[in-house]
């Protein structure tokens, strides 16, 4: 059984393998890959992509576990990650956690019922003069206060 | 605002055509690039960037010709050249600025410092969460690829290069150029023990040149305007136009193109406005990204150069200013940053990861109240237990702000211990 990936994500296998010299270094663009197609990475996946680089399944398993942004489980439909580096904490990064936890009724690391929205604190994502910042899946949202958040929130379904 | 300066680096960032090559060509752009390829040698240039002074703008400032004139002349290797895109230091947010508002200034810069190196490849590490730059970036590529400003004979000149992008997954240590280059190698992101250094021996064991972003698009304007433009700029060691961008209590928050001539007080009250609450009092400055050692108040008159912050025990670094009132309380700020460090450690070498969770420890206990007198002594013991006993700077990094904190704020150290609480009002400061 080789990797399955959806037909776009297969086609984008060959290309990210011709950019490299040696097979492994496709490894993160691969992890981002199946993470993008599968919203996780598998240890099914996780030992498909080790045949396919032709490394031992550790040396996958290992680049997974060091990077925070690679994830071994399903999260919520929106990733919500909140920064709370200096430059978010002096300006109320705890308050954006605040107004999240008791929007959605969940705390840190937890998921909604019905699936929809994970929260998470991170460190810093490099928005510093547009602080506080969060990061819900691929995009952000800046200089955030109580009611931006609550009407981002709202308009996510 | 009196400080006047004209943009060079960031002149077109406000127009959104910006992105697009053609845009970007109607302004000048790629004029640098095809008279770098046609018209002068590789040793012209690494000479030229050498005259120019110019300093990395990554965090460590190490002269960029003297880095390009490692790469050893005659090799039968390729060359690699790795940019440095991972802008993770709390602090510093210039480089997705320049990524996402002028792309192709970055890929002129890429493409004169390749011919400079003799490198026909590029990767451009991009730190995971900037998913958009990094799509704008690929957009930037292709088109430069249509043009043929990449690809096989570029400029018609014997010129091959190709340029790519590979993300990372939220590592701050990839910033560290050596483990950088082994996250593009596809592995867990440990330093190397150098030397070799990545010049003589770096990507797939091959010379490799890592430079910032920031650095390679000065190159560009370097090539455009000539080393006496640049050398005209800034002050005696530290030439050229700098991104400031500067965060926390401030009006304007925000990134600035100015001369390291600049002092803290007209960053701070001209160009950013003054505090944010003109009730509060500045407190702290870190001058240069979280791992530069933080300063008090009592220091803005010094300039924003590289010579005049190590004066005063600090370095310039990435230039991420972080400006504090006295609503923070400085033992809080140096637990936060700690806490980064502490998270971020990639847990190679046994003093930063095991030595990071012990002065966090001992820094929680004092804002808990609940250490000894003494426990000052023996935070200052640890830091210098980590100090100089690792593979790469992160250690450094974790430590230096720390001992900042201490030696400038000791009082406030003191006084937590004596009283065996925070003074500071809490609702008004971090809370954790």
């Amino acid at each position: 059984m080789a990797l399955k990936l959806s037909e776009k994500g297969q086609h984008e296998v060959t290309r990210i393998l011709a950019r490299y010299p040696e097979e492994q270094s496709a490894m993160m663009p691969l992890l981002h890959l199946i993470q993008e197609d599968k919203g996780f990475i598998s240890i099914t996946d996780q030992l498909e992509l080790a045949k396919l680089l032709r490394v031992p399944p550790m040396k996958v398993r290992g680049v997974v576990e060091f990077y925070t942004m690679f994830r071994g489980e399903k999260c919520g439909k929106y990733l919500i990650q909140v920064c709370h580096t200096l430059s978010c904490a002096i300006l109320g990064a705890h308050t954006v956690v605040d107004v999240i936890r008791q929007k959605l009724g969940i705390d840190i690391g937890g998921t909604t019922k019905d699936g929809m929205f994970t929260l998470m604190k991170v460190e810093c994502l490099g928005s510093c003069g547009t602080a506080p910042v969060m990061q819900i899946n691929d995009d952000y949202y800046e200089n955030l206060t109580e009611e931006k958040i609550i009407e981002i929130l709202d308009s996510l379904k | 605002m009196a400080v006047k300066f004209e943009p060079v680096l960031t002149k077109f960032i406000d127009n959104p055509d910006q992105v697009k090559i053609d845009t970007y060509i109607r302004n000048g752009g790629y004029k640098a690039a095809e008279k770098a390829l046609k018209s002068m040698k590789p040793e012209d240039l690494v000479k030229m960037v050498k005259d120019s002074n110019l300093r990395g703008r990554g965090g460590a400032g190490f002269p960029t010709g003297l880095k390009w004139s490692f790469v050893p002349k005659g090799t039968d290797k390729p060359v690699y050249l790795a940019v440095n895109a991972d802008e993770s230091e709390p602090g510093t947010f210039k480089d997705r600025l320049l990524m996402e508002k002028d792309p192709h200034q970055l890929l002129e810069g890429i493409i004169i410092t390749a011919h400079a190196i003799g490198a026909e490849t590029a990767y451009i590490y991009i730190r995971g969460e900037f998913f958009h730059p990094a799509k704008i970036l690929d957009e930037a590529i292709k088109e430069a690829y249509d043009k043929k400003y990449l690809g096989k004979n570029i400029f018609g000149t014997s010129n091959n290069l190709d340029v790519y992008v590979h993300r990372g997954a939220g590592a701050y240590i990839c910033g560290e150029e050596t483990s950088l280059l082994n996250s593009i190698e596809g592995k867990r992101a440990y330093p190397r023990v150098k030397p070799p250094f990545p010049a003589v021996q770096g990507l797939f064991d091959c010379p490799t040149i890592i430079n910032n972003v920031e650095t390679l698009c000065c190159v560009t304007h370097i090539v455009n305007k000539g080393v006496n433009w640049f050398t005209s700029i800034g002050t005696e060691k530290s030439k050229g136009p700098k991104l400031f961008a500067v965060s926390g209590h401030v009006k304007k928050p925000g990134i600035y193109e100015l001369p390291m001539s600049i002092t803290l007080r007209d960053l701070i009250y001209d160009v950013c406005g003054g505090m944010l609450d003109e009730k509060r009092k500045l407190k702290a400055i870190i001058p240069g990204g979280s791992s530069s050692p933080v300063l008090s108040a009592d220091t803005i008159g010094t300039q924003m150069c590289y010579d005049a912050l190590q004066k005063h025990k600090s370095m310039l670094g990435s230039a991420g200013v972080i400006v504090m009132d006295d609503s923070v309380c400085m033992v809080d700020a140096a637990i936060n940053l700690t806490r980064f460090y502490c998270h971020e450690s990639c847990g190679q070498c046994t003093p930063c990861r095991e030595g990071g969770n012990w002065l966090l420890k001992i820094l929680e206990s004092i804002e808990e109240g609940t250490a000894k007198p003494d426990d000052i002594d023996l935070l200052l013991n640890a830091c210098w237990q980590v100090e100089g006993k690792t593979v790469c700077p992160f250690g450094e990094a974790m430590v230096w702000p720390i001992q900042a904190f201490v030696a400038r704020f000791r009082d406030e150290f003191e006084e937590h211990i004596k009283y065996k609480r925070c003074p500071i009002d809490k609702d008004r400061s971090i809370r954790r």
